[in-house]
């Protein structure tokens, strides 16, 4: 027991010693928190866009005016030709062109229907139809107006829970704690032990008193320490810089982010027993849980639109786990009662793919 | 010439030796790119939702039926009180809670105004607003359709919108996320491997012989760096015909417009990769770097958020990174035929960023041991 702790404080202090490291381990997740918080939005404010007003009469630039006073719109070119539409796209500055029929107003008030047609730039097609759709409500009501004693028998009251302002940061701050975490332990425990193996200095390890089983725990234990401090650094930024509201409990949010970290650590392990260089440990864990921990989890795009065969293939992404039992905590308030299964699943990944590396390494052994 | 021949040669040998890595260069980002196209889509589907009907009338199912029938809409459970849909909301068994109040079908007949309430899971904002417009639309066609009369008075003036789709009628996602993607595998595989190489040399000591050899500078990196420029141009031409065979992307522009875009950007992502190289002592600290920088470059380039949303000062940073520069190039000259002359701008931001980056690169990598 006394090498074995003896043993950790020397990993402790090999990691410390190296400044340079450290300072990636901790600077780099807060500069990229903050830039990521101030900068990532969902929410379209100010869309470059062209008026093409074949009319120019009364109803036509009272329209102009009301669609670009809304705030999600900014006219960037004032078009008179139909043919300038496809060079405004071309060029990449515009993306919708709002074009009014001739006689707008005339029509309007003599055939009692006038026209105005949308045109998006459709190679964004979540931007068109957010646009299309902006643009559709602000006409509808103008339009509504124009009629004002016809009768409205339904009314709709909307309620957002959880989040009323409808802010991406709630989104987006949860999920970069699960791909900081994810990405960090799962790199740092790969890379440590491959490390190990490429330089040789395993089989100095491997015939020393401690058994395997303390070799790995040595190596891991310092940086499940490191993802703790990081984990309370985001969630600092989280709190205080953005504001995100933390309405759960602090204990179960430390205890599941404990839990997360040991899946991450355990998968960093399971690469490492099977990576023989560290390149290898490194562009598994990077190259290959980058992208599919940022798209399959639920950070920005939602699972339940994904293709059947996708949802069931996400579910062994440990961060969409996680990433419900943050947003479950922090957005929802709610406790352990609510996220018992996202829990198990999670103990259940770290206990299988920690039982996996550990009979890899064994075998290694002999 | 000659000695950068052996350099290559050393240096492929010595990639394709390793049985390791072979795979995650040449299956990985091909499965990835299969999967993952598929998964990134803002279509908003499957919405589990709860109805709680206090009506129980004629209408207040005919309503319901609207909604269950599209596919946007799932009904998980119809619950007898709020309490328990709210409940529901946060096991997340429903993202949308429509309430039908007492008396909803009088109301509508007898000309009394009814009100609908929509409770909305928003988390996720956008998939939230998204939620909202879908469920205003069936609501707003289910009055004009079946609430059995409308009164008005006077003459009604109505202004028909038509909505078009440029470039992509379909609203077909893939198209535009495929070239965005391909960009960030392309430029993980490029950059990783690259910022790795050389200080992998440092740390397990061969670098000192190569040092003692009389190899040049420039013959040095060419040797390290052709190689890695060769799979990234691979990488890609692969990556744009399982696009076009599999998810038929659109391929308006030029293909040696795209092909000599990449060349350059390859040079500056090996750059990028050589000099992290060589600040660094480990590979892991390299490796952290490598890292940092393409999560940087990723979330900030509008491959999965657009640029337009972000604040202006961070639209602004496209002009330094490359994978934004990159991404937007390659779906405009792929996705609406761009000619050269329309991506000026930003080829020409890239040639800087390759420059400067090369350079540096070059200075700051010296044939000593510190």
């Amino acid at each position: 027991m006394k090498s074995f702790r003896a043993f950790i404080v020397k990993e402790f202090f090999h990691i410390l010693r190296d400044k340079r490291t450290v300072l990636i381990l901790f600077g780099m997740p807060v500069i990229q928190m903050i830039l990521f918080g101030f900068a990532i939005r969902n929410e379209i404010n100010d869309a470059r866009i062209a008026i093409l007003d074949h009319a120019h009469d009364a109803r036509s630039q009272e329209i102009t005016q009301k669609i670009l006073s809304s705030g999600y719109f900014q006219n960037v070119q004032t078009l008179t030709h139909d043919d300038q539409i496809a060079p405004a796209f071309e060029t990449g500055d515009v993306k919708m062109a709002v074009v009014f029929e001739p006689q707008f107003t005339a029509r309007l008030y003599h055939e009692g229907v006038a026209n105005i047609q949308l045109i998006t730039d459709a190679t964004e097609p979540n931007m068109a139809t957010t646009l299309t759709a902006y643009a559709t409500s602000i006409i509808r009501d103008y339009s509504a107006n124009l009629n004002p004693h016809a009768l409205t028998p339904i009314v709709t009251e909307v309620k957002m829970l959880f989040n009323p302002e409808m802010r991406s940061v709630y989104l987006f701050v949860p999920g970069l704690i699960a791909l900081l975490l994810m990405l960090i332990s799962a790199l740092m425990t790969s890379i440590t032990i491959t490390r190990e193996k490429e330089l040789g200095t395993m089989e100095i390890l491997l015939v020393s008193p401690l058994r395997p089983i303390q070799i790995i725990v040595g190596k891991v234990l310092p940086y499940l320490l490191l993802s703790l401090v990081n984990t309370s650094t985001v969630l600092l930024l989280a709190r205080f810089v953005f504001e995100v509201p933390f309405r759960g409990s602090y204990a179960l949010f430390y205890a599941e982010a404990l839990l997360f970290i040991m899946t991450a650590l355990s998968l960093g392990l399971l690469i490492s027993t099977i990576a023989r260089t560290q390149q290898v440990a490194m562009m598994a864990s990077l190259a290959g849980l980058m992208l599919p921990v940022i798209i399959l989890s639920g950070f920005i795009f939602p699972v339940s639109s994904m293709p059947v065969p996708l949802q069931i293939f996400s579910n062994i992404v440990p961060a969409k786990w996680f990433l419900i039992i943050v947003k479950g905590i922090m957005l929802k308030g709610v406790g352990i009662e609510y996220l018992w299964k996202e829990t198990l699943v999670l103990a259940g990944m770290t206990l299988l793919l920690m039982t996996i590396s550990a009979r890899k390494f064994k075998i290694r052994l002999e | 010439m000659r000695t950068i021949r052996f350099i290559l040669r050393k240096e492929f040998l010595q990639i394709f030796r390793n049985k390791g890595m072979l795979p995650i260069i040449f299956v990985m980002p091909f499965i990835q790119l299969l999967i993952l196209s598929n998964a990134a889509t803002f279509d908003v589907k499957n919405v589990k939702f709860q109805i709680v009907d206090r009506d129980r009338s004629d209408l207040s199912r005919q309503l319901i039926e609207r909604f269950t029938s599209t596919h946007h809409f799932i009904l998980t459970d119809m619950p007898t009180n709020y309490a328990q849909a709210e409940g529901s909301v946060l096991k997340n068994e429903a993202s949308l809670i429509v309430e039908i109040p007492a008396f909803f079908e009088k109301d509508v007949i007898t000309g009394a105004t009814a009100k609908l309430q929509l409770v909305i899971n928003s988390e996720d904002g956008s998939t939230a607003g998204v939620i909202q417009s879908y469920a205003a639309q069936i609501i707003q066609d289910f009055t004009r359709q079946t609430v059995p009369f409308q009164p008005t008075q006077g003459t009604t003036q109505r202004i028909e919108i038509i909505a078009r789709n440029w470039y992509n009628p379909e609203l077909n996602y893939k198209h535009y996320m495929i070239p965005g993607i391909l960009v960030a595998l392309v430029t993980m595989i490029g950059l990783f491997l690259s910022g790795m190489n050389v200080v992998r040399e440092k740390e397990i000591g061969t670098i000192e012989q190569i040092n003692v050899t009389p190899i040049k500078k420039h013959q040095f990196i060419i040797g390290k760096l052709l190689p890695f420029l060769i799979i990234g141009l691979f990488e890609l031409a692969m990556g744009l015909v399982i696009g076009r065979l599999v998810f038929d992307l659109p391929m308006l522009g030029g293909l040696p417009l795209v092909f000599g875009i990449t060349i350059i950007y390859l040079i500056l992502v090996l750059g990028l990769g050589l000099f992290i190289s060589t600040v660094t002592e480990t590979q892991q600290q390299a490796m952290f770097i490598a890292w940092f920088f393409m999560v940087i470059f990723m979330l900030m380039g509008g491959l999965f958020t657009p640029l337009d949303s972000m604040p202006l000062w961070a639209q602004q940073t496209m002009w330094i990174n490359p994978v934004a520069l990159f991404i937007r190039i390659l779906r405009q000259v792929l996705l609406k035929g761009a000619p050269l002359q329309d991506i000026i701008p930003y080829v020409s931001a890239l040639i800087g960023l390759a420059f400067t980056m090369f350079t540096l690169a070059v200075i700051r990598y010296r044939k000593t041991s510190d």
